[in-house]
């Protein structure tokens, strides 16, 4: 079997058919998941989904990076990044599922 | 912020749905990325970050505690990779064109 891709329309579908709401307003909640998700992380606050995972915001100092082609050195700017840490249970249910598959050999 | 707490905002934007409605369209986005990546699957969701898995080879780990040696079986664990609009926006840029 070969992986697929999915997508919000993919998400927004599994709401429709959980929820039988129109298609529009399923695909109008997906989306105000993820902007309110995204919001808290722009306000710096960490994200956390109960037996899903967690996101969190981490400061960076700023340093002085090199171009691996040329040598040349570069600053580095301080910045914010994310990162997600899975659950326990995620990681139990990625890893049971794909080795049921037979994708870890 | 908490499942709780979105669940809540989002039920107070839709005042038409039920707080359970809510609840459970929250539930159904969160487990249909770990469904997908349990099956091996992608998820992409351009903005925000792109959900997939990565397979870890098997290697002769040490207990760190007892310096013992273990086997450590290959495995798939769960990766993220924040998308290019949400990495902006965490630096105050506007964001500009998302395509990542």
């Amino acid at each position: 079997m070969t992986e697929k891709t999915l997508t919000r329309m993919d998400l927004s579908e599994a709401v429709f058919r959980e929820l039988g709401l129109s298609r529009n307003e399923c695909s109008a909640l997906v989306e105000s998941v993820l902007q309110h998700v995204s919001d808290a992380l722009v306000r710096g606050e960490s994200v956390k989904i109960s037996s899903f995972g967690t996101f969190s915001v981490r400061s960076k100092a700023a340093r002085v990076g090199r171009n691996p082609k040329t040598g040349e050195e570069v600053p580095i700017l301080p910045r914010r990044v994310l990162t997600f840490r899975p659950s326990h249970l995620m990681k139990e249910r990625v890893a049971d599922g794909n080795r049921r598959l037979g994708k870890v050999s | 912020m908490i499942r709780s707490e979105l669940i809540q905002i989002i039920a107070e934007e839709n005042p038409r749905l039920s707080q359970r409605d809510v609840e459970r369209v929250v539930n159904t986005v969160f487990d249909e990325i770990v469904e997908a990546m349990a099956r091996g699957d992608r998820v992409e969701l351009r903005g925000f970050g792109a959900f997939s898995v990565k397979y870890r080879d098997g290697r002769i780990g040490r207990n760190p505690r007892t310096g013992e040696a273990v086997e450590v079986e290959p495995k798939a664990v769960p990766f993220f990779k924040t998308g290019k609009l949400l990495r902006d926006r965490l630096n105050d840029g506007d964001g500009g064109d998302d395509d990542e």
